[in-house]
């Protein structure tokens, strides 16, 4: 019989990002997948980043991870999100051509070493207590591993809805896996109910493309990986419409017609990607709203148009589409359809992502109440890295929240679990100002080189960057120069007897680097991509000192470890729904603990007193 | 847990005293010294006993988990205040399992860990328990009954709010985002920082309140100015002689004046002087009666003193057992007196009218790093977008300043502070 170290049920984002981070770190792995059609296949948008999601792909990428070279090779418009804004809150984004996405994301699994792409369908978890041992097959096959990582999207109790038609399934044409939920439901987890929607997808030759905005990409196109250096494929433009009163008024009177609003479906929806039926009801004042047309790739037919996803039936979506100036002739492809379906509250896992009461199994991805690409694909990294640690033997890999944003969204999702579908945001890092797409490389590859998941290149090209980023630092911060100086450089500085380095100077918002290097004209020799880099560091420094007080203080919080078996029951003063939470949550130590809902400063003092108490027994 | 127990009132004998039991096992010890309990938050008189001895009939009260002060079980006997009765219910108390004495602080922090306090209130209580006038009673019912912690809380909600603002703009760019947020942001901060700003000045005089006004007497040696402090305090708190420049150190006397605490400080008189001793006495004076919250300055002559008066000080003529024209104060006759009572009392208790929610340094400190941060988070507001990145972390560190002084996080250096700096024994 095969035996591999990790097993990985799934090839969507979650599961290539698992199975490619597992290969890397030398584990034997398997990604089994209904069809090799299926693996890297975009379901939703054409697109990938964003704000918070470019951050995560950025940081997929500085650990080696796939998502971001494919998504490069398959840009075809790139725009880098609040450029006029500071680069922290930058976000890389691209518009993705479906096909060569796909494509190239087939041809990175089957050239990756290590890895076993094995066509089938997985019907059964093979169980030796409550440790799972192996898969079965849809064909009977039985494959033994380790570990498995499960990332199979909202097949649990998927239902796809269109108006008052409903039938089962995952995604579109996918069948779902009456066994293997009902294994999963045999451990117990707790389960919740979510929701999402898609729109109709349109036929680019019926658009009247010539009346219509035009949104093109930037000129010069940030890329999501650092080893990325020029463009793959041909570029194009999005179009911009809107919905207008006459549109909203069919949506309106069709909305008993809804499956969201007929009182078809009972899952929570993302607040802040409404279906149009959502927006016309929620935001009733406002009488248009934007829709972008976005072709889903270079050779086919298809647009997708982001802004009016819906759950109506399919007369009423020819009606509203045709309602919106540009779209008057419009084909539909594929309707716009809504789909609800079972997550695993995230709580139930780990920080590596392993469920907690059934050991060697790694969730990720939309099973744990996330939504996006690049959520999935993050968190698939993270279980198949820790999913070869533990099946070699190695210390868990984990990603904590003053250093990357996986360590933000991991925390998240096992502290605090989702009340909706959870999407990224920079809002959401505490530490942004450090937390940067531009620096993901180097907050992130030294560890990624520790663990030896990086290729020779990828290794090369990270030590220049950070020995030439070091040596610019120095030259910057050797000499200080008098306000006398730094004015008849043609720097304004208040005449306060203070004198700055280049670096300090390049703190004022307003000083460009051209700037110090009149200050300082041997600074002109540091290579121009180095001097953006030092610029966007020092922009920042001030604020980052400030804020590593702040990591310090969280750092040692974390520290105060919470034991395995710590018993919250019984100890007096913690109200029973918080002593539940806990027990079900398990926060591995105080500052996570500080983060669950619901906490008190009076019930963390009392955790705290507890665990010094425990310490003191237990030494 | 343990169930602790302790003496809640004070040492010695007394009309009644009270033993506070709290825990686990406090109705099982309850049950043991008096038979039946009241039920739950009642009362009822009930014979003390130690197997077939009767120790004394006192006043039961039974409190359950949480409604108590701890937010355990809690039970207490008022017994009658005598010291041999004390000490044998105390060791009754002692010899059954599962009881031990209370450490210092001890139903305190339990009250905290329980949720039933937060640290503002924990603090206030603190300042309740050594309130020793009417308005340090005042103030201290206040931050226990939690009205620091609202008004935060209050202010916290209105900064999340404007921080909401600035991030929509931020992470939901590439959307159909409306309207400038700045005009509302800036408002939100206004209006955070003008309270927050009063609040830290204000917490100035409340401080007053909590540690007492100090009132300088300055004046020329021999002005008698030692003789009014001894006619003030009713007593001889400063030694009085006919020489000049006897009193070289300040001596201090502190009174209750109608609920305001006041300490009235006695300081060496001021004149030029070869001796070195009283040199350095006066030079303390001066610096002392420059940074008291009042001066009385007992002169008729201003130009003859090295310090001006500002504008609430009160100045009075010296001795008037010795003049003729009615005016002036003397601590000899107590005339005048009562009148300088009076004019010190209005003094303060116009400020006092104004006093803030907080009296810590803690606090202000807090307060004044918020305060801080919503400045520079306001400007950066007005210079636009393009730097919204920073004003939106500069209303973050605002944010856990307010956090930090409510007690939300950072738990243990919060913890430390707390249990080293709290009063023990309460």
């Amino acid at each position: 019989m095969k035996h591999f170290d990790v097993l990985v049920i799934g090839g969507g984002h979650a599961g290539a990002e698992a199975a490619h981070a597992a290969a890397r770190m030398g584990a034997n792995t398997a990604l089994v997948t209904m069809t090799l059609s299926g693996i890297g296949i975009m379901s939703c948008n054409p697109a990938i980043g964003g704000l918070g999601k470019g951050h995560l792909v950025r940081e997929i990428d500085a650990m080696d991870g796939v998502m971001g070279k494919v998504a490069d090779k398959a840009g075809i418009q790139f725009r880098l999100l609040n450029r006029r804004k500071g680069p922290a809150v930058q976000g890389p984004r691209a518009q993705a051509d479906r096909a060569i996405y796909q494509r190239e994301m087939l041809a990175a699994t089957l050239a990756q070493p290590n890895l076993t792409v094995v066509e089938g369908e997985v019907v059964d978890l093979k169980m030796t207590g409550t440790q799972v041992t192996g898969v079965e097959l849809a064909d009977g096959t039985l494959i033994d591993c380790t570990t498995v990582v499960l990332t199979t999207g909202t097949f649990l109790r998927g239902i796809i809805h269109i108006g008052e038609e409903k039938r089962s399934g995952g995604r579109m044409g996918d069948k779902a896996s009456v066994r293997l939920a009902e294994r999963i439901d045999s451990f117990g987890l707790p389960l919740g109910r979510l929701k999402t929607g898609t729109p109709p997808r349109l036929d680019t030759r019926t658009i009247n493309w010539s009346i219509l905005e035009e949104q093109q990409g930037d000129d010069d196109p940030a890329f999501f990986s650092f080893e990325t250096t020029q463009l793959f494929a041909r570029q194009v433009s999005c179009g911009i419409t809107h919905t207008n009163e006459r549109t909203h008024e069919i949506i309106s009177k069709n909305l008993s017609r809804s499956a969201m609003y007929g009182g078809h479906i009972d899952g929570t929806g993302p607040r802040y990607c409404p279906s149009i039926e959502d927006k016309v009801v929620r935001f009733a004042d406002k009488s248009s709203h934007q829709v972008f047309l976005e072709p889903e790739s270079l050779t086919g037919n298809t647009v997708y148009p982001n802004g009016i996803s819906t759950s109506l039936p399919v007369d009423v979506q020819h009606d509203y589409i045709h309602s919106i100036v540009g779209l008057e002739e419009a084909v539909i492809l594929q309707p716009g359809y809504a789909i609800e379906y079972d997550y695993v509250d995230p709580r139930a896992l780990d920080a590596s992502l392993q469920l907690r009461a059934t050991s060697h199994l790694f969730l990720a991805g939309q099973i744990n109440g996330t939504t996006g690409y690049e959520e999935a694909a993050a968190q698939g990294m993270v279980a198949g890295l820790n999913a070869a640690c533990l099946a070699q033997g190695r210390d868990p890999v984990h990603f904590g929240r003053a250093t990357s944003y996986i360590g933000v969204m991991i925390d998240d999702l096992t502290t605090r679990g989702v009340t909706e579908p959870y999407r990224m945001f920079t809002s959401r890092a505490e530490f942004r100002l450090s937390l940067r797409a531009d620096n993901a490389d180097q907050r992130l590859t030294p560890r990624a080189i520790e663990l030896g998941v990086v290729s020779e290149g990828r290794r090369r090209l990270f030590e220049a960057k950070r020995d030439a980023l070091e040596a610019g630092y120095q030259a910057m911060t050797r000499e200080k120069y008098s306000p006398k100086q730094i004015t008849a450089a043609g720097i304004a500085v208040k005449e306060d007897g203070t004198r700055r380095t280049p670096y300090q100077l390049l703190a004022f918002p307003d000083v460009q680097f051209s700037d110090v290097i009149r200050v300082q004209p041997d600074l002109d020799t540091i290579d121009p991509p180095i001097q953006i880099q030092l610029a966007r560091d020092a922009l920042y420094a001030n604020y980052i000192d400030r804020q590593q007080k702040d990591i310090d203080r969280l750092q040692k919080d974390e520290a105060h470890v919470i034991p395995d078996g710590f018993v919250y029951a019984g100890i007096s003063g913690l109200s029973n729904e918080l002593t539940s939470k806990l027990e079900r949550i398990r926060p591995s130590n105080l500052a996570q603990a500080a983060r669950v809902e619901g906490m008190t400063p009076a019930a963390l003092a009392l955790l705290l007193a507890k665990l010094r108490q425990h310490k003191k027994k237990s030494a | 847990m343990d169930t602790i127990f302790a003496l809640a009132t004070a040492q010695g004998r007394a009309g009644v005293a009270v033993v506070r039991v709290s825990g686990p096992s406090a109705h099982h010890a309850g049950r043991m010294l008096c038979g039946a309990l009241p039920d739950a938050s009642c009362f009822a008189v009930r014979a003390v006993r130690s197997g077939d001895e009767l120790l004394d009939r006192a006043l039961v009260l039974t409190f359950a988990a949480p409604h108590s002060f701890t937010g355990e079980d809690v039970i207490e006997l008022h017994l009658h205040g005598s010291i041999a009765i004390l000490q044998r219910v105390l060791s009754v108390l002692g010899e059954i399992e599962g009881l031990r004495l209370a450490e210092p602080g001890e139903f305190t922090r339990r009250a905290l860990e329980n949720g039933k306090m937060d640290l503002a209130q924990v603090e206030g209580l603190a300042d309740l328990i050594d309130a020793e006038t009417e308005f340090q009673r005042a103030q201290a019912m206040q931050t226990v009954e939690g009205a620091l912690s609202k008004v935060v809380e209050d202010w916290r909600a209105r900064l999340i709010h404007a921080a909401s603002l600035l991030e929509v703009t931020i992470d939901f760019a590439d959307e159909d985002v409306p309207v400038d947020v700045a005009p509302e942001v800036v408002d939100l901060l206004a209006e955070v920082i003008l309270q927050a700003s009063d609040e830290v000045s204000r917490s100035y005089v409340a401080e007053r309140v909590r540690s007492g006004f100090e009132v300088a007497i300055v004046g020329l040696p021999n002005a008698g100015k030692s003789t009014l402090l001894n006619a003030l305090a009713g007593r001889d708190a400063a030694i009085t002689s006919e020489f000049a420049g006897t009193t070289r150190d300040v001596i201090e006397v502190r009174m209750d004046l109608d609920g305001l605490p006041v300490t009235f400080l006695d300081t060496a008189g001021l004149r030029d002087s070869d001796d070195h001793v009283e040199a350095i006495g006066i030079e303390r004076a001066i610096a002392r009666a420059r940074t008291a919250d009042l001066r009385v300055f007992l002169t008729d002559d201003m130009s003859a003193l090295p310090l001006t008066p500002l504008p609430q000080d009160i100045v009075v003529a010296p001795k008037a057992d010795l003049r003729s024209d009615g005016t002036g104060v003397s601590g000899v006759t107590g005339a005048g007196v009562t009148d300088l009572v009076q004019a010190v009392k209005a003094v303060f208790s116009d400020k006092v009218a104004h006093a803030g929610l907080t009296s810590r340094a803690r606090h202000r400190t807090s307060l004044q790093s918020a305060v801080a941060a919503l400045e520079t988070a306001q400007d950066l507001v007005k210079q636009g977008p393009e730097v919204y990145d920073l004003a939106a972390e500069e209303l973050r560190i605002a944010i856990r300043s307010l956090e930090f002084l409510v007690g939300r996080i950072d738990v243990e250096n919060l913890l430390d502070e707390i249990f080293s700096s709290f009063c023990l024994g309460k």
